[in-house]
């Protein structure tokens, strides 16, 4: 069997870092900035990044719909940051025109741990992708407000203000980190996306 | 640089320079008041610059430029959910203090101030906020780094609408990293001599073949062409100063210019974003300019 080709994103953001941690699990990435690119994958990244400049590059260069199609159809997608938002159905603290893929049945606050001075490291437990926990970096990091039925809650952060706010979800094919384990040398929830791609 | 632990830590040199990467591959913009900062947003900005007065009316205007009022910052915090950036004299480490505390999510060291200090730029380290600081070449933007700079722009000429000073200095910082990477160990050592720039730092270039921190371009970026052509030599995102806001309509200006950097590889999206943009903001032929009104020629 082929590898699985991995889109990753990359109207603006963080997408070779993704690149590069897709290419060291084994799959085939590929950046994705058109139609045809989108129709080529079998799973999509969505990269930290600005959500609000990432949404409107989406509408404006006409991937909104067809990607909201895709997903429909069943496209295993992970978004750290920027992509958690990306992927949330209800989105707080945004300007009042942002648009999102939408998919996950989760509300999402946007910059919730607060401004770039307070943006942090921390270790945080995920037991369903790995025995140990994950060395987690979080900037201007949403995290997940309310999540709905069908999501599973896989990791929360322990310790300081924001004690137990939930940073990792899945729900069916769909993967969703607040922070960002393509800035480190982790490869541990990039496998396991792969891993959920191949079914 | 693994800093992680069982509590959580800010400010560490992972979050400083990762919050820069986030910011890769779009166009962060210079506004004046919330105005502004709002119409950048609504642009696609992955950013903005809150400063009083762009760089093409501080030439315009001459005397001291300084960092921006509080208030006006404040303003702009509050009318837009992108982080904001805002600019400190060079070695002003108290007016650096003040926009920590302001909450601002990135500062920049900038020559497009009137420099506070002749011969010392701010110890970036000793700080939680992340800087962002210019350079003409690779020396330069490694002695940036080697004080605690967390994201390098290439200088360009601010305030000129003029893109050939940021195409040099973004020529120079590219070829004299791939000029190290060619070098062997011995070479790595006269090297880092003539760069003036730490060892360590030299040969983390060469091996790496890039810079530890994103780099940026700025200074007389001016079109949609202009931000795609530094984006090809090697840019990985665009600072637009007075090149938005002194052109007509410069909510179409500002979009087309985060179209291009998007899609600066596609002539057909270029063109088209091009069409119909009005004016451009007035350029100065830089080679007219006397080396005292220079601002590339600030910092060391």
């Amino acid at each position: 069997m082929r590898p699985p080709i991995i889109g990753v994103l990359a109207l603006q953001g963080d997408a070779r870092e993704h690149l590069r941690r897709i290419a060291s699990s084994g799959a085939t990435g590929v950046a994705v900035r058109r139609r045809a690119e989108l129709d080529a994958i079998d799973g999509l990244i969505l990269p930290g990044g600005e959500s609000t400049t990432i949404a409107k590059l989406l509408n404006r260069f006409e991937l909104m719909e067809p990607l909201r199609a895709r997903i429909r159809a069943g496209l295993p997608v992970y978004g750290s940051c920027a992509g958690m938002i990306l992927l949330a159905d209800r989105i707080l603290d945004a300007p009042a025109d942002q648009d999102t893929i939408g998919g996950m049945d989760v509300t999402v606050r946007r910059n919730a741990f607060g401004r770039q001075v307070e943006s942090f490291e921390n270790e945080v437990p995920i037991p369903a992708v790995g025995q140990c926990s994950f060395a987690a970096v979080f900037i201007r990091a949403p995290w997940v407000e309310q999540s709905g039925p069908d999501v599973e809650v896989l990791g929360r952060v322990s310790g300081g203000a924001a004690d137990g706010k939930v940073v990792a979800v899945r729900q069916g094919g769909l993967l969703a980190t607040s922070f960002h384990p393509e800035l480190t040398d982790d490869g541990r929830i990039h496998s396991f996306f792969v891993d959920m791609v191949r079914g | 640089m693994s800093e992680s632990t069982d509590r959580p830590v800010t400010g560490t040199t992972r979050v400083k320079r990762g919050m820069a990467e986030m910011l890769k591959g779009g166009v962060i913009m210079d506004v004046v008041n919330a105005e502004q900062a709002k119409i950048a947003e609504d642009a696609g900005a992955v950013a903005v610059m809150a400063l009083e007065r762009v760089p093409a009316d501080i030439r315009a205007q001459g005397g001291v430029a300084r960092m921006s009022d509080p208030d006006m910052i404040d303003s702009i915090i509050a009318a837009v959910t992108i982080p904001v950036m805002a600019k400190v004299r060079i070695g002003h480490f108290v007016e650096a203090r003040v926009l920590q505390s302001l909450g601002v999510d990135y500062i920049d060291e900038s020559e497009v101030l009137t420099p506070a200090d002749e011969a010392h730029h701010i110890d970036k380290w000793a700080f939680t906020v992340p800087f962002v600081c210019g350079a003409t070449n690779l020396g330069e933007a490694l002695r940036r780094i080697s004080e605690g700079a967390a994201m390098i722009r290439s200088k360009g000429e601010a305030g000129t609408g003029n893109v050939v000073e940021a195409t040099r200095h973004m020529r120079s910082i590219r070829g004299e990293i791939r000029k190290l990477s060619t070098m062997d160990e011995t070479e790595l050592f006269s090297a880092a001599k003539e760069l003036r720039a730490p060892y360590d730092l030299v040969t983390e270039v060469a091996g790496a073949s890039k810079l530890p921190v994103v780099l940026f371009t700025a200074g007389g970026i001016a079109t949609p062409a202009d931000a795609a052509m530094m984006m090809q030599l090697g840019a990985e995102g665009v600072f637009v100063g007075s090149g938005i806001f002194k052109a007509g309509n410069p909510a179409q200006r500002a979009t087309a210019i985060v179209a291009a950097t998007t899609f600066h590889d596609d002539p057909d999206v270029i063109a088209k974003v091009s069409r119909g943009l009005g004016e451009a903001m007035v350029g100065i032929n830089v080679s007219e300019l006397p080396d005292s009104e220079r601002y590339a020629t600030r910092g060391w």
